[in-house]
């Protein structure tokens, strides 16, 4: 439960976090190379038989390949000191598209046991999960969401524009670098113990923005409540619909998130028709 | 009330795009109290110099001073304190209020003693000055591009900065407007700030400023007051256009009547 509630907090500031930055409300976690960079390590890590063992070694490598191709991603799209995050969205869509091929290339190559473990991992779950996991990963998910609310400030600035941003005072590229570093962490801890759950960043913020508006000081922390929400309720569907056989974490918060985001977009197209969300 | 030594100025300022030069070696300054036009035709370099002196665009050569000290010597938030600068357009994804758009423009200030209500104040104060306060609980993305760039005006006045650096303010304005902004820009400089504007229109120029830079092909072709910098001897070659110059029939300011080719042929 307690896992289930930060996995999700974690997820939701990320999401609102990097809407902001990207300046695109359909920003996600999964576009910085988090969730594919830890999926593709552990699928690569399985199938080299590298994860028979402790208990840990499956979210650490997660955790490490996600923050590895997300900082790769950020260095790549860095020119004369200067990152433009048009760019990074552009290199991160790329890198995830040549990962997905690649995590389905080592599906192909794996038999019947390391299939299983791969494509499990990556629909999520919070079944195998242990208290262990809440005590490692829950502080890495607090400490990010509480760097990403003392960022909140510069993110309301920085939906001006980059340069506008600058000229307010922001000092812009060590405000992205934190920001993208503290999404990386979020994001990696919650998918190194959950697996990759999708929507809950994409939705996150928007049910929220809906009701606090869209000023990054009441966002962020009501994105934490709202992405906790979410998965807990995802979970316990998880667990119930089909008991006692479990269903994939990220299967369910898909079978959620598209509904109410199609209802979101439903709701808001007067305002996108007028430029915003 | 000028002061004598530029506040803000450029030396041989020099930005390249790959082999392309777009401002060559240009040297511009502005003083306390001045209101300085950049003036030219389309792609003569007016928003590279002003990305150039507020630190946007990479210099190839040159340096940009505030107060004699080069602008890589101040913090993000020092800089903003003294600087402002208004972009040509600012597209804004999410639902902020007017009114919360001009607030951003308090953001150097904040943790300042008293900034609460000082910054509210000035907040209300800059969006009536820019004739704003009629829709400043309407969501930004929502307004027409007139209105955008007043908001985005008002935010830029309520930073309360000495220096201003603004593109072409009046770009999407109707007639009223444009005077309204200038005439602004003009009480700022004469209440002391220095304010550098790029104009589209020469007879914005010639109405509302002190000293004219015009610009052709990157380079600094003139410079000085703007009695002398916007004179047809200077701006003919330079647009590719005739003017005559009339005294305004009101004001004891010059005007720039453009001839068209068929009429100055004739002349010829």
């Amino acid at each position: 439960m307690i896992l289930a509630a930060l996995v999700g907090a974690g997820l939701g500031v990320s999401g609102a976090a990097l809407q902001g930055l990207f300046r695109n409300p359909l920003a996600d976690p999964s576009l910085i190379g988090v969730s594919s960079g830890a999926a593709f390590a552990v699928a690569l890590s399985v199938l080299l038989g590298l994860t028979s063992g402790a208990v840990f070694i499956q979210p650490l490598v997660a955790f490490v390949g996600g923050l590895v191709l997300t900082l790769g991603i950020y260095a790549f799209s860095r020119s004369a000191g200067r990152v433009q995050m048009a760019t990074m969205l552009l290199v991160g869509i790329a890198v995830n598209a040549l990962l997905a091929s690649a995590i389905s290339f080592i599906l192909s190559l794996s038999d019947d046991g390391a299939l299983r473990d791969i494509v499990y991992w990556i629909l999520g779950s919070l079944g195998g999960s242990v208290w262990d996991y809440a005590v490692t990963a829950g502080p890495l998910i607090l400490i990010a969401i509480f760097v990403l609310v003392r960022q909140a400030g510069a993110l309301n600035l920085l939906t001006l524009g980059d340069a506008e941003a600058r000229h307010l005072g922001v000092r812009v590229e060590r405000s992205q670098f934190i920001i993208v570093t503290a999404a990386a962490l979020a994001t990696g801890a919650g998918v190194a113990v959950a697996g990759v759950v999708g929507f809950v960043g994409l939705v996150a913020p928007h049910l929220v923005r809906l009701v606090v508006g869209p000023d990054h000081r009441s966002l962020i922390p009501a994105s934490a409540v709202s992405g906790a929400i979410l998965v807990l309720g995802a979970d316990l569907g998880a667990r119930t619909i089909f008991a006692p056989a479990e269903l994939p974490l990220g299967v369910v918060t898909a079978v959620i998130g598209t509904p109410v985001f199609l209802y979101l977009i439903h709701r808001a197209r007067r305002s996108l028709a007028m430029g915003g969300w | 009330m000028t002061t004598n030594e530029p506040v803000l100025r450029g030396e041989g300022l020099t930005v390249r795009v790959e082999d392309k030069t777009l401002l060559g070696r240009a040297s511009v300054g502005v003083r306390g109290g001045e209101l300085l036009g950049v003036v030219g035709p389309n792609g003569a370099g007016k928003t590279t110099l002003l990305k150039a002196l507020s630190g946007d665009a990479e210099l190839a050569e040159g340096t940009v001073y505030i107060d004699d000290r080069p602008l890589s010597d101040f913090g993000a938030r020092e800089l903003a304190r003294r600087r402002a600068v208004m972009p040509q357009s600012s597209y804004l994804p999410f639902l902020f209020t007017a009114r919360d758009v001009v607030r951003m423009g308090r953001a150097p200030w904040e943790g300042e003693r008293g900034e609460s209500e000082h910054g509210a104040k000035l907040t209300d104060y800059a969006m009536s000055l820019t004739d704003t306060r009629d829709y400043a609980v309407r969501a930004y993305p929502t307004l027409s591009g007139g209105e955008q760039s007043r908001v985005t005006l008002a935010r830029v006045l309520a930073q309360e900065t000495p220096i201003l650096l603004i593109d072409e303010p009046t770009a999407h304005l109707d007639l009223r407007h444009q005077h309204l902004v200038l005439q602004l820009a003009r009480e700022l400089a004469s209440e002391g700030a220095a304010v550098v504007a790029v104009l589209h229109d020469l007879n914005l120029a010639a109405m509302y400023t002190d000293s004219s830079v015009v610009l052709h092909r990157g380079a600094v072709v003139a410079s000085g007051d703007s009695e002398e910098a916007l004179h047809p001897d200077v701006l003919s070659p330079v647009f590719g256009i005739e003017f005559l110059l009339q005294p305004h029939p009101e004001l004891e300011r010059p005007m720039l009547v453009p001839l068209p080719a068929s009429v100055s042929h004739d002349r010829g």
